[in-house]
């Protein structure tokens, strides 16, 4: 840990505060900005629905209360960076008695499993896709074939759900159409129920992974060109030291470092686009809890949701960024 | 000057042309089907009724002209009159793709223009000026990059009651700067090191002479391929929210109408051709802006053409 050094960390931290800031103070402010005043908009939409007319002035209430309608901006906006920080988004609109952050706590572990495990494995799968259409070694078999892995890279993830979905779960028939296991099973650590899961989040995960791996299989293979060249490629191949020696710990070793970072700098663009898949295939994570929210113009649901992610990227954005060091020794992150 | 050109004759122009490095076959074909889709706009009306893109136009549930209607799964054979199909709410399918496509193409560009601008105007000012303007406008942009924008962006249009292309656009690109920014200051670090530029300082150029004059057309490229990839990312963004039923709602866009599919179940009825048609127009459209996007990577790599091996 000694590479990690104070002002670093500290730098990290800063960087992580900034940008959750950023992203709460944007929710706030550009809603603000549009002609009208979407907040009495919104309290009028909520009374001419009338989905809940008995208790619906008492919503209101609430409502004006937590924006505090009648307090001047500044004000509004300290009370709502206050209660942001306290992680308390108020009670759901839609599900009354229901706090937002329950809500949310309930589905968030499914969110955190898909997403962590796609993205895990499109990593891993994309990075050695790319060193391998690099690497001069690479059988000619596979070097024909690696590319046709990248097809679906430029296209979004939720249309490769669409895809996926038509095919193996209306078509074929392989796979369960919709939810994050079978209806009546009790959840439990049992195979039964484990396989349920995987065969519930395969293609979910299959979306993502097919979509993200080839922007790190592009981005490696530039960098794995010009590792290759390196002189201590060329005296490992000299010393005579396995083919898979060379690859793992010469190679990609050296080749991955940038990808990391560009990891860090994915990984919103990515949680967005999974909040999309999650819809398509109706797996009860967080993004469907978002989708049922902008249906039901659940308000304080969809902030309290969309603060939630991006208090979650920008932690995992920070994490990454605190183990870098511990990757690449060369950093060392002191200014000279 | 045109005098002494001329005579060199027409096949020399040509070859010139034809090795220009701007001559690049995934740039062309790339450009080429972008400018054919937004140009639907104006001969789509020519070739189709797109009047038939509206509600109840059309009889609902009509299948492509070459595929046979099948009793069970619910809808009817299809006729020459709508070749594509039509979808439950009576829309014509080819219609609607020849209204949404250049609509949905529309809201890219227009965001990516304006984060365009706004990049070059940060990117310059934090290479050119450094000191804590670069140093302010470097962490910003770093720092919005991590925000998950498709989540703020859902926010943000769930407050908003009726969108059109323009506001739709605008909104994309609260998003679509810090990018064009970073790609532009880092080529305007590196570029102020080089010889012209130190040379054109020396010799007392004014500083927007040198940023026009001198950088601004080697950066081309460079901001070209920021351009299109910033576009891609906007139609994403734009479609993303469409998907989610945060779009305009009275025009049709493409996601709106692969929106209006899911809602319908089109999926389990087994109506391929409601969300189909338009993913296919979204997947032309990506991997036509890929393809534009790596013709001008190689255009200012020069290490990347012909690279292959």
């Amino acid at each position: 840990m000694k590479n990690l050094s104070a002002s670093y960390v500290l730098k990290r931290l800063g960087m992580f505060f900034l940008t959750v800031w950023l992203g709460a103070t944007i929710i706030f402010i550009v809603p603000r900005l549009a002609p009208g005043d979407p907040v009495q908009a919104m309290v009028g939409r909520m009374l001419a629905e009338g989905t809940n007319v008995e208790n619906a002035q008492e919503m209101v209430d609430v409502y004006r209360e937590r924006f505090g309608l009648n307090d001047s901006l500044p004000v509004q906006y300290v009370k709502y960076l206050y209660n942001m920080a306290t992680f308390d988004s108020g009670y759901s609109l839609a599900f009354f008695p229901a706090k937002v952050d329950d809500l949310i706590r309930r589905r968030l572990p499914w969110t955190l499993g898909l997403l962590s495990i796609a993205l895990i494995l499109s990593f891993i799968i994309g990075n050695t896709v790319g060193a391998l259409l690099a690497w001069r070694r690479t059988p000619r078999w596979l070097n024909a074939l690696l590319p046709f892995t990248l097809t679906f890279t430029s296209i979004p993830a939720y249309m490769v759900g669409i895809l996926l979905l038509f095919f193996f779960a209306f078509s074929l028939d392989w796979f369960p159409f919709a939810g994050n296991y079978d209806k009546g099973m009790t959840p439990g650590w049992n195979l039964e129920f484990i396989w349920s899961v995987i065969r519930h989040g395969f293609l979910p995960a299959l979306a993502i992974i097919m979509v993200s791996m080839g922007r790190w299989a592009l981005g490696m293979r530039g960098m794995m060109i010009t590792t290759d060249g390196e002189d201590y490629m060329i005296l490992a191949d000299a010393k005579g030291l396995r083919s898979g020696r060379i690859f793992w710990r010469y190679g990609i070793r050296n080749a991955i470092l940038p990808q990391v970072t560009a990891f860090a700098v994915a990984l919103g663009a990515l949680a967005g686009g999974s909040v999309l898949v999650e819809i398509i295939f109706t797996y009860p994570g967080v993004g469907q809890l978002l989708y049922q929210a902008i249906l039901n113009s659940d308000f304080t649901l969809i902030q309290g949701i969309v603060f939630y992610v991006i208090v979650g990227v920008s932690l995992a954005v920070l994490i990454l960024d605190l183990t870098y060091p511990l990757i690449d020794p060369r950093i060392t992150y002191h200014r000279n | 000057m045109t005098a002494t050109t001329a005579p060199a004759s027409l096949a020399a122009r040509m070859t010139r042309l034809r090795r220009s490095p701007w001559m690049n076959w995934k740039l062309l074909l790339g450009g080429g089907i972008l400018l054919l889709m937004l140009l639907m706009e104006f001969y789509g009306p020519l070739i189709w009724d797109t009047e038939m893109a509206k509600v109840g136009s059309a009889p609902t549930n009509m299948a492509p002209v070459w595929v046979e209607a099948d009793k069970k799964l619910g809808f009817k054979e299809g006729s020459p009159e709508h070749p594509l199909g039509t979808e439950s709410n009576g829309r014509d399918m080819l219609a609607l793709v020849l209204v949404a496509t250049p609509r949905s193409l529309k809201v890219g560009l227009i965001a990516a223009t304006v984060g365009i601008v706004v990049g070059i105007i940060l990117g310059f000012a934090s290479g050119f000026l450094g000191g804590w303007v670069d140093t302010i406008i470097r962490i910003l942009s770093d720092s919005w990059m991590t925000i998950p924008g498709l989540a703020v962006l859902i926010v943000i249009a769930s407050y908003v009651e009726e969108f059109n292309i323009n506001s739709m656009a605008l909104l994309i690109a609260i998003f679509s700067w810090p990018g064009p920014t970073r790609v532009i200051r880092s080529q305007v670090l590196s570029m102020r090191e080089r010889g012209y530029v130190q040379m054109a300082q020396l010799s007392g150029a004014s500083t927007p002479k040198i940023m026009f004059q001198e950088m601004m057309p080697n950066l081309l490229p460079y901001l070209a391929a920021t351009f299109t990839a910033t576009v891609s990312g906007a139609i994403l963004a734009a479609t993303g929210l469409e998907l989610l039923g945060l779009g305009p709602t009275r025009i049709p866009t493409l996601g709106m109408t692969i929106s209006n599919a899911l809602r319908s179940s089109a999926i389990l009825r087994g109506m391929w051709w409601w969300w189909g048609f338009p993913i296919i127009m979204l997947v032309v459209i990506f991997i036509s802006l890929f393809l534009v996007t790596i013709g001008l990577d190689e255009i200012a790599n020069p290490r990347l053409r012909g690279a292959q091996r």
